[in-house]
């Protein structure tokens, strides 16, 4: 039996095996080649790989994610990390203007094979510019591809297709998940857009992805417990969804709760709600439910944190009011 | 305004051969040319969009990309046609572009502000001032990275001075000793303002913070332009930014149809005193070139466009569905280890 890895480690032992396994591959951010990463998600890497390819940037967020652009323009496969989120914000032209439309507005001369990783969430009390879940702004741009592995097997082989993709794909990481334990499997498909189906149930499917499905499995339980056989569908890949898997498991069960940590509104849930109602509105015996945060930002304190995050409780209450 | 060419280099007549600079003139004169037929076409409504057009500051475009080797590459800016010509693109695939056509070099998707070709190293136009700053950067690291022998350029107008891209690609520039050159297309205009009231520092002094060194050229002497050029691109090529500064002028406006009311009459009026062109063609006359072989490179010159701006009348409006297959790379990715 190999022995149990750790989120973060899995995040680094998939790094070093793209990197083993093609020279174009690169890291790049801050403090990721001698200090290993805020989050040690780069640890072992710039001894394994040298200063070339495991190189620490200056704090210049807009500027070494458009440098990440450029360098995929000219060969290479960089990795690059933003340490939260949340820094994001100061790197929107080069994902969104840059990388997301070289492709698109090059005419199809091009594509840009980079990723960018970063954690997003909350759990760490890390306050409101620390632990926001901004998926669905990279979700709403055609171009970009999203991930956000929820285990520690999709950590290593989620973030190998996202390397291996020819677009963009920004890899969304949950910091609460990094000391997580769990098995990979090398070998395992390296897909793009494929949910799994996490839990087999009949009687109401619970949409969710990253932290939120530990969350979700809470949920099942109880509601099992009372004799409600949830089904968890865990997306994994928000950008393409696997609109088959979540139809079928509608198809199946006639009612849906979407959960995620993103506040609710206008969110990744109401993407997918919609969708459900356009085009899946025979299948359902219930409105589409969203469990996701208040429309506030997160705070600081552990009262306030955990009152915004979605727990099991409101998961149930929502498949309970979906059979009621 | 820039400050006066008089603080620029300046650089004798003789010193490039009359080959060289009869090669930078057809450069020079082919950007004049499609530009001012690029003019014309917008007024009458042939051109959707905004076009950016860079009548006045050829020489910069000739001189830099002239200096560059197959290898190399550039980002560009909003008023990049004179880059990306001078880089060769095909004329007929540069006009169906711009005129937004089926079998324009980016399939009619990017039109003026996105011209590209990847396949000359050009990364593209960029409609995001600043934005081209990055991208040639990452380019340097991924040349220094592959070893390629490449140096990567990036043209940036002085508005984009004021943004932050600049001072964060200087620093990790510096840092990691790329192969890049900085160029500075300096037309004093930042947009609609003049740069000296958008700019508190001097892009010399900038580059000295950052330790990398700086020249100032007069960037309507396309000789000039040339030498420098080729030297700091070596220099870079060697290891190690350099920012080349080049002093010029914009006729036209921001975009075409901008009416440049802020603009004083009498420097509007003044701009062909500095004709890049009329000096160069005042170089290969003095040189001894004959002035029936500068008119027979104008028709020469003309011809072409003429031709180009026929194939790209006569080209199909893009597809949809064509357009939309080109979102994402088509790819059916399930690899194992």
């Amino acid at each position: 039996m190999p022995k149990p890895l750790r989120y973060v480690n899995a995040v680094a032992q998939a790094l070093n095996d793209a990197m083993a396994a093609d020279p174009a591959v690169m890291l790049m951010g801050e403090d990721v080649a001698a200090a290993g990463g805020p989050f040690k998600a780069t640890r072992g890497l710039l001894d394994a790989h040298g200063p070339e390819r495991v190189r620490d940037t200056p704090i210049s967020e807009a500027s070494l994610v458009g440098a990440a652009v450029g360098a995929a323009l000219t060969g290479m496969k960089p990795v690059v990390e933003i340490m939260f989120m949340d820094f994001v914000t100061l790197a929107m032209d080069a994902v969104v203007n840059q990388a997301a439309k070289a492709r698109f507005m090059f005419g199809g001369q091009c594509s840009v094979p980079m990723v960018l990783r970063t954690p997003h969430g909350g759990g760490l009390n890390a306050g409101p510019q620390h632990s926001q879940c901004l998926e669905a702004w990279f979700a709403h741009i055609p171009g970009l591809r999203v991930v956000c592995p929820a285990t520690v097997a999709d950590a290593y082989s989620l973030l190998r297709a996202a390397i291996e993709a020819p677009d963009p794909v920004v890899v969304v990481e949950n910091k609460a998940l990094y000391a997580l334990q769990g098995d990979i499997d090398v070998t395992a498909p390296r897909e793009v857009g494929k949910a799994r189906i996490d839990r087999a149930g009949r009687d109401a499917t619970i949409v969710t992805y990253g932290a939120t499905l530990y969350a979700a499995r809470a949920a099942a339980d109880r509601l099992a417990a009372e004799g409600i056989e949830a089904e968890i569908v865990d997306l994994r890949w928000i950008q393409p969804w696997d609109e088959e898997a979540v139809f079928a498991s509608v198809a199946k069960t006639h009612r849906v709760v979407i959960a995620h940590e993103a506040v609710q509104a206008f969110g990744v849930g109401a993407e997918i709600a919609a969708r459900i109602a356009s085009d899946a509105f025979d299948d359902l015996d219930a409105p589409v439910l969203r469990v996701g945060a208040p429309f506030m930002p997160i705070a600081f304190a552990k009262t306030l944190e955990a009152a915004y995050l979605p727990d099991a409780d409101r998961i149930v209450a929502a498949v309970k009011s979906t059979l009621a | 305004m820039p400050s006066s060419a008089a603080q620029a280099d300046s650089i004798p007549a003789n010193s490039i051969p009359t080959d060289r600079r009869l090669a930078l003139h057809r450069t020079m004169q082919t950007i004049r040319a499609t530009e001012t037929t690029l003019s014309r076409l917008f007024a009458d409504g042939e051109i959707p969009g905004f076009i950016h057009l860079s009548v006045g500051q050829e020489a910069v475009a000739a001189g830099v990309v002239g200096a560059l080797g197959p290898q190399d590459s550039f980002a560009t800016t909003h008023r990049g046609h004179g880059h990306v010509l001078a880089r060769g693109v095909r004329l007929d695939l540069f006009f169906k572009e711009i005129m937004g056509r089926a079998g324009g070099i980016c399939g009619g998707r990017g039109g003026s502000m996105h011209v590209a070709d990847l396949s000359l190293g050009v990364l593209g136009a960029n409609g995001i001032v600043g934005a081209g700053l990055p991208l040639a950067t990452g380019s340097a690291l991924a040349h220094q990275t592959r070893r390629t022998g490449g140096v990567a350029v990036a043209f940036f107008g002085d508005g984009a001075m004021a943004e932050g891209a600049l001072h964060e690609c200087l620093n990790m520039a510096a840092l990691w000793k790329l192969p890049m050159v900085f160029v500075c297309e300096n037309n004093g205009w930042s947009e609609f303002s003049p740069t000296s009231t958008q700019f508190a520092a001097t892009l010399d002094k900038l580059g000295a913070a950052f330790g990398v060194p700086h020249r100032r050229v007069d960037g309507n002497d396309v000789a000039a332009v040339a030498e420098a050029a080729a030297e700091v691109v070596e220099a870079a090529r060697g290891g190690g930014p350099r920012i080349l500064e080049c002093l010029t002028t914009r006729w036209h406006g921001h975009f075409e149809g901008d009416p440049q009311r802020y603009r004083n009459a009498d420097e509007i009026a003044g701009l062909p005193q500095n004709d890049p062109l009329r000096r160069s063609a005042e170089a290969l006359l003095a040189a001894g070139v004959e002035e029936s072989a500068l008119a027979a490179l104008v028709d020469a010159v003309d011809a072409d466009i003429r031709d180009a701006l026929e194939a790209a009348r006569a080209d199909a409006l893009p597809d949809v569905d064509a357009a939309f297959r080109d979102v994402y790379t088509p790819t059916t990715l399930t690899a194992g280890a």
